[in-house]
């Protein structure tokens, strides 16, 4: 058995850019503003940085291939940099490439980044991308609100849940979302609602209507990385954050083609949660973790996420959330910053976003919105559909 | 034999009532309905609905040759019968081709089926007709497909002979570079046309056969009915009681198809020892006689014309009718845009999948799946090279769960998908076809169909796979 990344990667510095429509910008802008934060956060010099990993999820519609863009946009000094993709746990699979690097000790700090700039394709939503080869031959038409509609016909009919309760609890998330992003300057969306706006809005994919969606943003996070020992020797000792898993779960074709899945969950979410809390040891989430940051892409993907964690028994996550559980001022508060809905979700800075909040928590920066003392968080990415997907778990917490 | 109509069946008082402004006189047409393609479905999807039906029809039957006949094939250089064919999961040692250019081409397919010795052929006609907004023949035609097999065993009906004459009246015609049929002077075709060459052909057909008017039990002139039918049949000297009244109230005329759909729907009626003549009207006239055989009640079993009739639903919406048949130009958005190119190298490489829905089954653990790969799904197994063909196209499903989405591109929203749950654990997300917006449940039973799947407008091109509709009842 593997010892696990937990305690061998510090955190010292995050950054992340303001969210939202950044017509202003482009994606080498967004990353330097993320970028002027984090290397200000860990008090470094950009030349201490030994290599970078960089995640970009739709690199046709922006940035192009290649790692280039973020080394020619930070002029880095020539060290490595490696472009990652896995769809929406991009952000997460970029700051596993940083935190690995410096847990072999191949290098003692390096950079992660995440970014995506979308909105300059004139897409609300998702662009619509070119057709491929054999695939495309077969498979639906889908969008991602489609994608993920499906599991609350699934969920509501597994667990015998009326749909009008199911979407009320779904407009739940959607509110909390929208209290908790008018405290988050950075948030794309920093309004208020009502869940009575939630439930009249137009559908847009049954039964997900508009405010059950997460809008695309454009947007940047990064995070700087070195060993605890490392973090000690440049003074960044007090209120040290490190990682204590980092786990990934891949579908392999069982939940699209073998009918044993129910159509109601993410099984890898199940997976990498449970791996996740194995490594960085951790028996009873529920109580030990103090906030979770989950991929509400749809109100019915954090919904079923909750259960997925453990956090929620099966079949009661709709009672936990309109009971206020995981609100604000709840028992385990999920997506303080607003979530994927509000802060917004440019889809390869995403996981870095979700860490970056909680970093920010730990270290008691996030004014009104802040928490009472939290000491360890954890970041749900779901990449792909509900039937076939990555899903990125992330645990953080204070250094022991 | 079988046949197969789209389900929506435009009412042709909305027709009427969408040209009122401009065309009053037409509300005497607005009677009965015309069965309408929805926008995934052409002469290729209706007719491998048809040969479904007719193959399913207790004899599994594996023909020889497959004729395809139609004056609407979408491909007219892409043979569209062995689209069909490969639809079909029929061996590839088959003899194809379509037969098309005139109103008469089914009666020539069906001529070429019977004249082809012992062995089997499958015809099949089906039309979509495109008509010009406003036009008479916007409301006298209808998109159906029917299909029979010729050939020496468990014969329903014998054919007796036929008759053949080619006149090049032009009662209307389509040029190769048009869209739409041009209609001539309808009196002028009756009286000279109609009641001249079909009375001929009928006449050396019984002279050649020694027979009578009064032996013809039912008569079927395709494409014709009412008034003129029955004037046809006055100068034929056949009993106008014999006269089949058509198919324009429910479906409208099919076009070439209307001609397969009258015999299916003729023998499907018929007693044994019956004489049924069937009449192909274009460009001259074609004649063919037939004699029920003892068997023929066996006709009733077949999904038929009566069927087809009964699956349909009334539908009021003349827009969206404009829309399906490519009448009218909506915005689609940006989706619409997207880049579609279809790779023929993949798809060659797996058409028996795309076009014949053939997945696999393991031989190991007994799971079936689509697509057919190297390695068996089923997590607890994961064997590599155990799967044989398995066919999904006949396979039932149940819906497992289902959207309808407004943001994804459809020609007509929303588009509807799922996971649908086939027998031996095998579960696939598809596209759903025929359902309404707030048709589709948990556990909704399914049958596959054939469909158009996506379009390259960029290329002029368009392709197939199957979709989930609801079950047959």
């Amino acid at each position: 058995m593997a010892s696990g990344i937990k305690d061998k990667v510090a955190i010292i510095g995050m950054g992340c850019s303001r969210f939202g429509e950044r017509w202003d910008c482009g994606a080498e802008h967004l990353m330097l503003e993320a970028f002027d934060e984090c290397l200000a956060d860990a008090g470094i010099e950009k030349a201490q940085i030994e290599a970078a990993w960089l995640g970009l999820c739709y690199q046709e519609q922006s940035l192009g291939k290649s790692s280039i863009s973020l080394s020619q946009s930070l002029r880095l000094p020539n060290v490595p940099v490696t472009r990652v993709e896995n769809l929406c746990a991009t952000g997460t699979e970029a700051l596993r490439g940083a935190a690995y690097a410096v847990a072999s000790g191949a290098c003692d700090i390096a950079l992660a980044m995440g970014v995506e700039k979308l909105k300059d394709t004139g897409f609300g939503g998702l662009p619509a991308r070119t057709m491929g080869t054999f695939e495309d031959l077969w498979f639906p038409g889908v969008s991602a609100p489609g994608s993920f509609a499906q599991l609350a016909s699934a969920y509501a009919h597994k667990h015998n849940i009326p749909m009008d309760q199911l979407r009320e609890a779904m407009a739940h998330v959607s509110w909390k979302s929208h209290e908790n992003g008018a405290l988050n300057p950075k948030a794309h969306l920093k309004n208020r609602i009502t869940k009575e706006k939630v439930l009249n809005a137009p559908m847009i994919s049954y039964p997900l209507g508009l405010f059950d969606c997460c809008g695309v943003s454009d947007g940047a996070a990064c995070a700087i990385v070195t060993t605890p020992e490392m973090a000690k020797k440049i003074g960044r000792a007090a209120n040290l954050v490190s990682i204590k898993a980092l786990q990934l779960a891949v579908s392999n074709g069982a939940e699209m083609f073998y009918d044993e899945w129910d159509g109601s969950h993410a099984m890898t979410a199940e997976l990498a949660s449970k791996r996740a809390y194995s490594e960085a040891g951790i028996t009873d989430p529920k109580r030990q973790l103090d906030m979770v940051e989950v991929h509400d892409c749809f109100s019915i993907t954090e919904l079923v996420t909750m259960e997925d964690l453990g956090l929620s028994a099966p079949g009661q996550a709709c009672q936990d959330i309109t009971a206020g559980v995981y609100d604000r001022d709840g028992a385990l508060p999920c997506n303080v910053d607003g979530g994927l809905k509000c802060f917004g979700h440019p889809l390869g800075a995403t996981g870095l976003r979700m860490v970056y909040e909680i970093y920010q928590q730990l270290h008691g920066r996030t004014g009104e919105r802040q928490l009472n003392d939290p000491t360890l968080g954890l970041t749900h990415n779901l990449g792909g559909f509900p039937n076939r997907n990555v899903c990125s778990i992330s645990i953080v917490g204070l250094y022991e | 034999m079988g046949a197969y109509a789209p389900r929506r069946r435009l009412l042709r008082s909305a027709i009427a009532t969408a040209h009122a402004w401009a065309k009053p006189g037409l509300k005497g047409l607005g009677k009965g309905s015309r069965a309408i393609c929805s926008h995934d479905e052409d002469v290729i999807t209706m007719a491998v609905a048809a040969a479904r039906a007719c193959l399913g029809g207790g004899d599994n039957r594996s023909p020889d040759r497959l004729l395809l006949a139609s004056t609407s094939l979408p491909f007219a250089d892409r043979q569209n019968a062995t689209v069909v064919g490969e639809a079909l999961n029929l061996p590839e040692d088959l003899q194809t081709a379509d037969i098309s250019g005139s109103q008469r081409a089914a009666t020539s397919a069906l001529l070429l089926g019977l004249q082809h010795g012992g062995a089997e052929c499958m015809v099949v006609g089906a039309e979509k007709c495109l008509t010009r907004a406003g036009s008479v023949e916007e409301f006298t035609v209808g998109d159906a497909a029917a299909a029979l097999t010729t050939g020496e065993d468990q014969q329903l009906a014998r054919f007796i002979g036929s008759h053949s004459i080619s006149r090049d009246m032009v009662d209307h015609y389509r040029t190769a570079q048009s869209d739409y049929n041009y209609a001539l002077e309808e009196r002028w075709i009756r009286d000279c046309g109609l009641m001249e060459i079909i009375p001929e052909t009928v006449a050396a057909l019984l002279t050649k056969l020694h027979m009578l008017p009064e032996q013809i039990d039912r008569l079927l002139i395709a494409g014709v009915d009412g008034r003129p039918a029955a004037q046809i049949a006055a100068r034929c000297s056949i009993d106008k009681m014999a006269l089949h009244e058509g198919l324009k109230a429910p479906i409208g005329h099919a076009g070439s198809a209307d001609a397969l759909l009258l015999l299916v729907d003729a023998l499907q009626a018929a007693e044994p020892d019956q004489h049924i003549l069937l009449v192909g009207f274009g460009q001259g006239c074609d004649a063919l006689l037939f004699q029920t055989t003892d068997i023929v009640h066996r006709a009733r079993e077949s999904h038929g014309v009566a069927a087809a009739i009964a699956a349909g639903v009334d539908d009021t919406n003349y827009l969206r009718y404009l829309s399906f048949a490519g009448l009218v130009d909506i915005d689609w958005g940006m989706r619409a845009e997207r880049d579609n190119r279809t790779s023929q190298a993949a798809f060659y490489r797996g058409r028996r999948a795309i076009t014949g829905f053939v997945g696999g089954l393991c031989r190991d653990c007994g799971v079936a799946q689509f697509p057919k790969t190297a390695l068996c799904v089923n997590p607890n197994c994961g064997k590599q090279d155990t799967q044989d063909d398995e066919m999904f196209a006949n396979k039932a499903g149940q819906v497992k769960s289902f959207t309808e989405d407004w943001l994804a591109l459809s020609l007509n929203p929303p588009l509807m998908y799922g996971s649908v749950r086939f027998d031996r654990q095998s579960t696939l997300m598809m596209e759903f076809a025929d359902f309404d917006p707030g048709e589709l449940s948990i556990g909704s039973k399914l049958q596959m169909v054939f469909r158009i799947k996506d379009f390259d407008p960029l290329r002029g091109y368009h392709r197939y796979f199957w979709k989930a509709a609801p079950a047959a009842e």
